[in-house]
């Protein structure tokens, strides 16, 4: 295997140029390393430069999420080796406005994301000393599973329908509002059915399921808005027989 | 309240035509198109399918099972181009739900016609 690989990384310096070019450094390759070790070494020994947003390293906190090879991944979970004997292409995140280099405007999604109120919403507070708000193993299995997204937004990056309409609320923010409403302690799912049941909520998915392919923790955001689907066309139907309620 | 749009009853359409057409279809096909023909199973005879599509119930089972596949086909097609390959065109979406309508009215002659 060759020691060392060669990484294309797209670079956009606004005060420098109109247009993303690509700058090309050759960086070790041990079986070990992956693109986010690659782009640290150029950073450290290379080119300091380079700007591009990491943390964790490990998978867990979402924020070094890349285009490789036209694909989104997470570059802390992208072995070089896989892609020997290279070029590899790094690119920032697709269908968001780039700031600098391999960095995203992340800000459509995070206004997006407080719409779909994100967290326990209960109707009236239990007092403290009435004790937690018990919940037994199967039904946290309800929605452990979209209680896995780590807002890196691979799949906002993959979604076809993003990238065409931007004004689709995107898959991860339906995956964690699928979270709440699932989750037998919430009380919130009449408030979020308003924002997902609009054309800019579920129904501009057209079920392409890139996300759920792409998705580094298999979330499946696919699965969550064809199962919110169903709910708010019963919904629908109901509120259609019975309007004034049942 | 929530206000009224047409998606969720088109989605429902869409969503029932891609349930029937793969519990249906494959078994249909796989009957009528390889294990009828092969020999593999034996026929039932002419007259007995006759019989069997004489029933208005079966007639109108075969109905809601062609228009809702259809259905499903012209809107999975349309934005397989529209996501996919980026085509956006009023004809392509009037072509798509057209043929379905087109589809469907065959459907309805030919089951009208062979009982």
């Amino acid at each position: 295997m060759a020691d060392r690989i060669k990484l294309q990384v797209a670079r956009y310096r606004p005060e420098r140029e109109a247009e993303a070019t690509f700058d090309e450094y050759e960086v070790p390759c041990p079986k070990d390393w992956v693109v986010l070790d690659g782009l640290n070494h150029v950073k450290d020994r290379i080119d300091g430069t380079l700007a591009y947003r990491w943390s964790c390293r490990m998978g867990v906190c979402g924020s070094c999420g890349m285009m490789v090879n036209g694909e989104p991944k997470l570059t802390c979970a992208t072995f070089l080796a896989d892609y020997a004997p290279g070029p590899i292409r790094v690119e920032p995140l697709r269908n968001f406005p780039v700031v600098r280099d391999l960095i995203v405007d992340i800000g459509d999604f995070m206004r997006k994301l407080v719409t779909v109120r994100p967290w326990i919403v209960r109707e009236e507070e239990k007092p403290l000393s009435a004790g937690e708000y018990l919940q037994t193993p199967e039904q946290m299995d309800d929605y452990k599973q979209y209680s896995m997204c780590i807002n890196c937004m691979l799949c906002y990056a993959a979604c076809p329908v993003y990238g065409l309409d931007p004004l689709f609320i995107g898959p991860a923010a339906i995956a964690l509002a699928q979270r709440y409403n699932l989750d037998s302690r919430d009380e919130g799912a009449a408030e979020r059915h308003r924002v997902l049941s609009e054309h800019e909520g579920i129904w501009g998915c057209t079920f392409v399921g890139e996300c759920t392919r792409v998705c580094p923790k298999h979330v499946d955001p696919a699965g969550a808005i064809q199962r919110y689907k169903l709910t708010a066309a019963v919904e629908t139907v109901k509120a259609f027989f019975m309007p004034r309620g049942a | 309240m929530v206000r009224q749009h047409s998606e969720p009853y088109l989605w429902l359409l869409f969503s029932a035509g891609g349930v029937l057409s793969a519990m249906l279809m494959p078994s249909l096909l796989l009957l009528f198109g390889i294990a009828f023909p092969l020999g593999w199973v034996r026929p039932p005879t002419h007259e007995r399918m006759l019989a069997v599509l004489a029933n208005p119930l079966t007639r109108l089972v075969f109905l809601g099972l062609c228009v809702l596949s259809l259905v499903h086909w012209a809107h999975r097609f349309r934005h397989t181009l529209h996501d996919g390959l980026r085509l956006a065109h009023p004809m392509i979406t009037a072509l798509c739900y057209g043929a379905a309508v087109a589809g469907s009215a065959l459907a309805a002659y030919l089951l009208w016609q062979v009982a």
